[in-house]
């Protein structure tokens, strides 16, 4: 039993992040797409159709525009899709229809490195997908710089939590229909209910402690920061709680393969 | 293949002592104990669920025992897994090639898992596709290749990393006569230069080609080891009579000369050392047709070892 209390994790996990970098180089003119149209959407979809109705809003002490409020909520929801679904679904073909995870295992990587490689992976693809928002939306003058800068390791760290609980559901899933399921318990109340497209000071006051629950949340938060130029001390609550998140599911995730894939 | 600096060069390439193996109350392999000599070509034969792969599993470090030991080029594999792993090559039964790559590319990706540099990969996947006769579709999508191609690939896959003991766990099953006598052609050419092979199968044909020693195995216990020909001599014989709806008056004659034989019934099988006399009597007075006589055969062992009921 010893051998499996050791720390089986090396830099070989790039290995395995390597391999899906390959496959994403084949079509990376299709991968870039949505990240570069999506933003493009709802800022047409909320600065032109909706800004009659919304027109400015208040958000911690000033008006701001709708559409300045919500530029960097898709920034921060994108980080999340992009890491949720690559770790669920995509992992999930990986591992059971490609057998791709038990190849690997007869080589000398182990479990926790494979893992480790598609988490990173994961992130990765929220970064990629940030960065090309980042420009889309800077574009606009909706984005601050130097500061927004701070988006990018942002959207690293928001990319390994999500993608270490995406993982955790891929190893407790029965079949891949299942993640109907943490998709629309998990994802989308956080979609709507993270501060994204309103400030949370507009639900009841137990909404809003509940809302801090979300990683979403907290995501959302540093993202408005980083984007309007405000980096402060408090900031670090927020990121804390980003990586409590991760380092509660990274190893969990890791625990649920384990029992799937070892026999 | 360019000779690897440092092959393995101790007497046996595995030691399984009393290897045991559960997955919750099932008992898998139920303490088995073998040796595999190095440049050996070793075979596990067994029904459906006799616990093959399982032991395999274990060997390659996939699977973690539930108790014995079990020592890969004399390193305890629950220790040093991963420099084991790195000299083993393994054909897994799934196909498990990489279908988001190219023929090529999945060999030089699977070389990175094995951290060979770039450029050694490049080299090794292209001679490997000469190898297995894939060099004019190393540009092809996996997805594309038939039944046959794809097991090659996944041959050559096994053998990028230059493995000193190649683990094939039914190498050929579901392919056409002609792709399996090119798969057996090419892992003889690899016996020759001395690589360790360890099969599973379920073809008695090509457990008697390649196998230099085998085991057979049923719920998890070894039933018998040894050298192919000597297990037919041993256990079946010479040759083998069989006849066909046999009559009654045949079935008390075969009683009669205290022969070793089985009656399915509507055929009745008879073991015997016999050179051709008993069976021109059986033809003779008994059946004009319906009865032949070959020389045994491994098959003939295994089932009479392990019984001829479906297992499922």
């Amino acid at each position: 039993m010893t051998e499996r209390l050791e720390v089986r994790i090396s830099g070989r996990f790039l290995r395995v992040w390597q391999r899906n970098l390959r496959v994403y180089r084949k079509s990376w003119k299709i991968s870039f797409i949505p990240p570069f149209l999506e933003p493009l959407f709802y800022l047409i979809a909320f600065g032109v159709g909706m800004s009659g109705l919304v027109g400015t809003l208040r958000y911690q002490g000033s008006d701001i525009s709708y559409v300045r409020f919500i530029a960097p909520a898709l920034i921060g929801m994108s980080i999340m899709y992009n890491s949720f679904f690559e770790t669920t679904y995509a992992s999930f073909v990986r591992m059971y229809y490609q057998k791709t995870f038990d190849a690997m295992l007869a080589t000398p990587l182990s479990l926790e490195e494979v893992i480790t490689g598609e988490i990173v992976w994961g992130a990765t693809k929220s970064l990629i997908a940030a960065a090309i928002m980042m420009v889309v939306i800077g574009s606009f003058g909706l984005i601050r710089f130097p500061e927004g800068l701070l988006l990018l390791p942002l959207a690293m760290l928001g990319g390994i939590a999500f993608a270490s609980v995406g993982m955790f559901f891929t190893g407790s899933v029965a079949n891949i229909e299942m993640f109907n399921l943490p998709v629309f318990l998990f994802v989308t109340p956080m979609f709507l209910f993270s501060g994204t497209f309103f400030p949370l000071e507009n639900l009841p006051l137990w909404a809003q402690q509940f809302a801090l629950v979300f990683p979403l949340t907290h995501l959302t938060n540093l993202a408005r920061a980083f984007s309007f130029g405000h980096v402060d001390l408090s900031q670090l609550w927020g990121v804390g709680y980003l990586l409590l998140f991760s380092l509660v599911f990274f190893p969990l995730a890791i625990l649920k393969m384990d029992r799937r894939l070892i026999k | 293949m360019k000779g690897a600096p440092t092959h393995f060069s101790g007497p046996y390439i595995i030691e399984a002592e009393n290897v045991f193996k559960k997955f919750g109350d099932l008992v898998a392999v139920n303490g088995i104990s073998f040796q595999v000599a190095t440049g050996e070509c070793f075979g596990i034969l067994g029904p459906n669920g006799a616990g093959k792969t399982t032991t395999i599993r274990m060997v390659y470090g996939f699977s973690p025992m539930s108790g014995g030991r079990l020592k890969v080029f004399g390193l305890d594999i629950s220790r040093d897994w991963r420099r084991i792993k790195s000299r083993i090559g393994v054909c897994q039964q799934e196909n498990s090639v990489d279908p988001d790559l190219t023929v090529l590319q999945n060999l030089e990706v699977f070389a990175r898992y094995f951290d060979i540099p770039k450029k050694e990969a490049r080299e090794k996947a292209t001679e490997l596709l000469d190898f297995i006769a894939l060099g004019h579709r190393s540009n092809a999508p996996v997805t594309e290749l038939s039944g046959g191609m794809m097991r090659r690939l996944v041959l050559a896959r096994s053998l990028i990393n230059d493995p000193d003991l190649l683990v094939l766990d039914e190498p050929t099953t579901g392919l056409d006569p002609q792709s399996r006598h090119q798969l057996w052609a090419r892992l003889e050419e690899l016996r020759g230069r001395g690589i360790s092979i360890l099969l599973t199968t379920h073809y008695m044909e090509e457990a008697s080609r390649l196998c230099d020693r085998l085991i057979i195995i049923d719920h998890g216990l070894i039933l018998v080891e040894g050298r192919p020909g000597e297990l037919i001599q041993k256990h079946v014989g010479k040759n083998v009579i069989e006849i066909a709806q046999p009559a009654n008056e045949l079935r008390s004659f075969i009683q009669s000369r205290q022969l070793p034989y089985e009656d399915l019934g509507h055929r009745l099988i008879v073991y015997c050392e016999d050179r051709g006399e008993l069976y021109q009597r059986i033809t003779r007075d008994f059946c004009k047709e319906g009865c032949v006589m070959r020389s045994a055969t491994l098959e003939d062992v295994f089932l009479k070892l392990t019984g001829r009921e479906l297992r499922e």
